[in-house]
């Protein structure tokens, strides 16, 4: 269980830099009901900001006004009844009229809804496939996404990229059309992708490959988390999506891909520390030994918003004690508690600190 | 000529009033019955026992839920309590109530004395117990491996391989498989018992068109039980085998496939619904006539429409699946079948306020039970369309819009229609009523509860809010809705105390019933409250739909009119 202190430095909702101004109002005035959320942070369905989103939020507004109709017909139906045929004071206690049924007022209840269920398919039908069977233009960017227990492992073939739980793309515009293809795997059990502003979700299923495609048209920060229930920590494994204007994502992939400098004399100690302990058997990092992918890459771990998939904000503090104890932050994490002394978790946290 | 000759039977007062009998010599008379009324009671309280349970484990996550970042319960417990609530409410509440209240009254509506196989019905109820309490019992004796908890965790849809070995280890899996499988072998007797029973043992005079609806739409349930439990116990053998003998149905890290086993578990998951469903529309079916002193409008096609909606079920469990990754063709297939479900939904819903309309409506508890019903399960349905939809599906699939729109379909239509066959049925079985202004009082604060907690539920599914987690950070827009859900749970909890006190009160100073308290029309009201252990002394003939109808309406009898 954490403590107060940590479960206050849980609720602080993680931030990105851009943002900070409103959100930290905000998290110091988080009172009982959660205040007034950052709207631009609530993933609601009803505020699409890409291609496929948009088209599903387009069909979602006609079922909405096709059985909102149907509810207030059989609604007024329902209570006028009750209202009108209500058995009165004094009533003469005699039966009422008994009828047995009758095949036209029957054959206008089935048809009725035969036809808006006909109605209601064809206009399914045509979303369903201009989103899921929508060609590949050239200009997409591919992306493989692996899902694990609990955290998205994020990779760029064609940049050479591998990050984790941040998906990082570029904006699309009609002249400039740059959607991003995603290609969904799991390396355990069932996860699903879902920023519910961008597009509806997609399971990422072992042993299967599937495919979800998103066309932001507004640079900003979404915010999803995994949808299929995936073991203890399902809760915790959020997912952030960077939506970048076309220069700012070319800035951020050269980030990614430059190689690591040299490591300065003055953090040697904690990069020694790194490559002697466990760390190295379940995370890659560039230049180093390390080359395990059970857990994320950390070649550019400080370029990254969070620590454990959202579990909390990636600071150097934050970052000590998820080393020293992260169940702390998830309980029931994968990673264990390293069992390092102060001085070589001080060591280690300065060498990871450096990896920008 | 003699219409009807269901005359309400003279029982000697030494045989209704056991004499004389010590506690220990009631408890056995019990325990070894093959009555099918005493085991109808039992599979009820079975079920209302358990009830009581997984609503206490309801109300145990929704305080969990009721902040973010709350550290009330850990992210362990949480995930058993979901498994375990999703569990016993649907295999150890929805099922044994319903095959409770089939028990009690199949026989009593169709004239017959008893089931066709009273010690199979008994074999069905303790097989069915059993598998209860071997679930339960995991919770103290499913230890396993060290630290691996003891309860299930894998969610009552058990989704491998979250179930393989490597992800679920110890045996509380285990325990979870074999709990099903134990009360899926006691359905399936008891499903065949009520089958044979209909078909067989109906009295005199009473043709399939002549049945009560109550007794079709049981037939129905019955025979979908015989079809889908087998799926389920297939697959859970199957995943036996995985677990202890190496197999790879569902072992993804050895070529198995995931996805196979949501196929088996929905063809078994879909019809279940209509399974539980289908006799709450029987409760209905039954009360709505009678409080609103019409027989029922469109028996035909009330009945044709039960044989659509089973026939349908079949063929739409992929709706469960529309973000697997299905090909375009599959999820429009499965959309569009989904869809058709509505058709003969609609019509039982139209034909029901066919029913009232005209009609002078008693307003007494079980009415307002059904009435409710009526209404939320409306609601249920529409939001079962936006489901169907498949794009729609994309966004609210998995999240706590699903979770509201089935809550409404079990909670808001089930569970308000057994409230109603309580209230109506009670007088049948003890002989006494329940008091009406408790019920009343249950009625009213129960519904506030309920629409609190789950009308609410749907907007956190609108903003994004995944279903299954066991906490969620603030600021996403979702404090305020989930606060508000957790409110209404106070409400219903003290809705069903009203109740619980109403049963017990009423049981030793409820007013006496006599035989037909409601002024209704189908034959077990034709015997005394309670019915004897041969529930009709002479077996009855019955003409019409509405035997006791005809009975009472010498001059104006159904039977002209049928």
């Amino acid at each position: 269980m954490p403590t107060a202190s940590t479960a206050n430095v849980l609720s602080r909702p993680v931030l990105s830099p851009g943002m900070l101004s409103s959100a930290v109002t905000l998290a110091a005035g988080s009172s009982l009901l959660g205040a007034v959320p950052d709207p631009a942070l609530v993933p609601s369905i009803f505020r699409p900001e890409s291609v496929p989103a948009d088209s599903i939020h387009q069909l979602s507004l006609f079922v909405l006004a096709v059985t909102a109709g149907i509810f207030l017909v059989v609604f007024g139906l329902i209570a006028y009844a009750t209202w009108r045929f209500r058995q009165r004071p004094g009533d003469d206690g005699r039966e009422p009229a008994q009828i047995y049924g009758s095949n036209p007022v029957e054959a206008a209840w089935t048809i009725v809804p035969l036809i808006i269920v006909v109605v209601l398919s064809l206009a399914t039908a045509r979303v369903l496939h201009e989103v899921q069977n929508a060609p590949m233009p050239p200009s997409a960017l591919e992306v493989e996404v692996v899902g694990h227990q609990w955290w998205w492992e994020i990779r760029y073939p064609k940049l050479g990229i591998v990050t984790a739980n941040e998906l990082h793309v570029p904006v699309s515009s009609p002249a400039d059309r740059r959607p991003t293809y995603l290609d969904l795997r799991s390396a355990d059990v069932i996860h699903s992708f879902w920023v519910p502003r961008l597009a509806g979700k997609t399971d990422l299923v072992p042993g299967r490959r599937n495919r979800l495609w998103i066309e932001p048209r507004r640079a900003g920060l979404f915010l999803g988390q995994c949808a299929e229930y995936c073991g203890t920590q399902h809760a915790k494994m959020l997912l952030r999506v960077i939506v970048h204007t076309p220069e700012d994502f070319e800035r951020w992939v050269q980030s990614q891909r430059a190689a690591p400098g040299p490591v300065p004399d003055t953090v040697a100690p904690g990069r020694r520390v790194f490559e002697q302990t466990a760390c190295v058997n379940c995370h890659a990092l560039d230049g180093t030994i390390a080359d395990g992918r059970f857990g994320p890459d950390l070649t550019h771990l400080m370029s990254r918003d969070t620590l454990g998939a959202g579990a909390a904000a990636n600071s150097r503090d934050n970052l000590r004690e998820w080393i020293r104890r992260p169940d702390r932050f998830k309980p029931g994490v994968l990673m264990p508690a390293m069992n390092l002394s102060d001085t070589q978790l001080d060591q280690l946290v300065d060498y990871l600190v450096t990896l920008r | 000529m003699k219409t009807v000759s269901a005359a309400i039977p003279r029982t000697p007062a030494a045989e209704s009033a056991p004499v004389g009998k010590t506690w220990l010599e009631i408890v056995h008379s019990w325990v070894i019955t093959v009555d099918h009324k005493k085991l109808g009671l039992m599979y009820i309280l079975y079920g209302l026992l358990f009830f009581v349970v997984a609503g206490l484990e309801a109300t145990l996550m929704r305080l969990q839920l009721a902040f973010p970042n709350n550290t009330f319960l850990s992210p362990q417990v949480f995930n058993q309590l979901f498994t375990l609530h999703g569990t016993t409410m649907v295999f150890l509440v929805g099922m044994p109530i319903l095959f409770g209240f089939a028990n009690y009254l199949v026989p009593l509506m169709i004239g017959a004395r008893d089931l066709a196989f009273p010690r199979l019905n008994a074999f069905g109820f303790w097989l069915s117990a059993f598998g209860g309490f071997l679930l339960y019992f995991s919770l103290i004796g499913g230890m396993g491996m060290t630290g691996a908890g003891s309860a299930p965790d894998v969610g009552w849809f058990a989704y491998s391989p979250l179930t393989a070995k490597a992800f679920s280890r110890g045996h509380s899996t285990d325990y979870w498989i074999l709990g099903i499988l134990v009360g899926g072998f006691g359905s399936i007797a008891t499903a065949a018992n009520l089958v044979t029973t209909i078909l067989c043992m109906r009295c005199r005079g009473m043709t399939l068109g002549r049945m009560p609806l109550l007794v079709w739409l049981n037939l129905v349930m019955c025979g979908m039980v015989l079809m889908v439990i087998s799926p389920l116990t297939a697959a859970q053998i199957m995943l036996l085998l995985d677990r202890f003998l190496g197999a790879h149905f569902f072992d993804t890290q050895a070529g198995g496939s995931a996805v196979l086993w949501q196929h088996f578990f929905w063809i078994f998951g879909h019809p279940e619904v209509y399974v539980l469903i289908l006799p709450g529309f029987a409760f209905a079916s039954e009360i709505i006539p009678v409080f609103s002193r019409k027989a029922i409008f469109g028996y035909p096609v009330m009945v044709g429409a039960t044989v659509a909606i089973a026939f349908v079920s079949f063929g739409v469990w992929a709706h469960h699946m529309f973000t697997v990754g299905m090909t375009a063709v599959g999820n429009t297939f499965f959309a569009i079948s989904t869809m058709l479900v509505g058709v003969p939904t609609g019509i039982k819903i139209f034909n029901w306020i066919g029913t009232m309309w005209g009609g002078k409506i008693r307003l007494a508890t079980p009415m307002l039970f059904c009435i409710a019903f009526l209404f939320q399960f409306l609601i249920a349905g529409l939001t079962g369309i936006m489901l169907a939809v498949v794009p729609f599906d994309w966004q609210l699939s998995d999240s706590y819009f699903v979770v509201a729109h089935f809550h409404f379909v079990l909670v808001g239509a089930l569970l308000f229609t057994i409230f109603a066959a309580i209230y109506y049925w009670f007088p049948k079985a003890t002989g006494r009523r329940l008091s009406e202004t408790l019920g009343k009082w249950h009625f009213w604060v129960f519904l506030i509860g309920f629409h609190m907690t789950f009308d609410t539920m749907h907007l956190p599914g609108l903003l994004g809010m995944p279903r299954r987690i066991y906490t969620y950070e603030a600021g996403r827009g979702w404090d305020l809705w989930n606060l508000i859900c957790t409110v209404g749970v106070a409400f219903q909890g003290v809705g069903v105390l009203i109740f619980v006190f109403n049963l017990l009160r009423s049981l030793f100073k409820g007013a006496p019933a006599g035989p037909d308290p409601w002024d209704a029309w189908t034959l077990e009201w034709a015997t005394t409250s309670p019915p004897p252990e041969y529930n009709f002394a002479e077996p009855p003939v019955v003409r019409s739909r509405r035997p006791l109808w005809d009975l009472k309406h010498p001059t104006d009898p159904d039977w002209k009119y049928e």
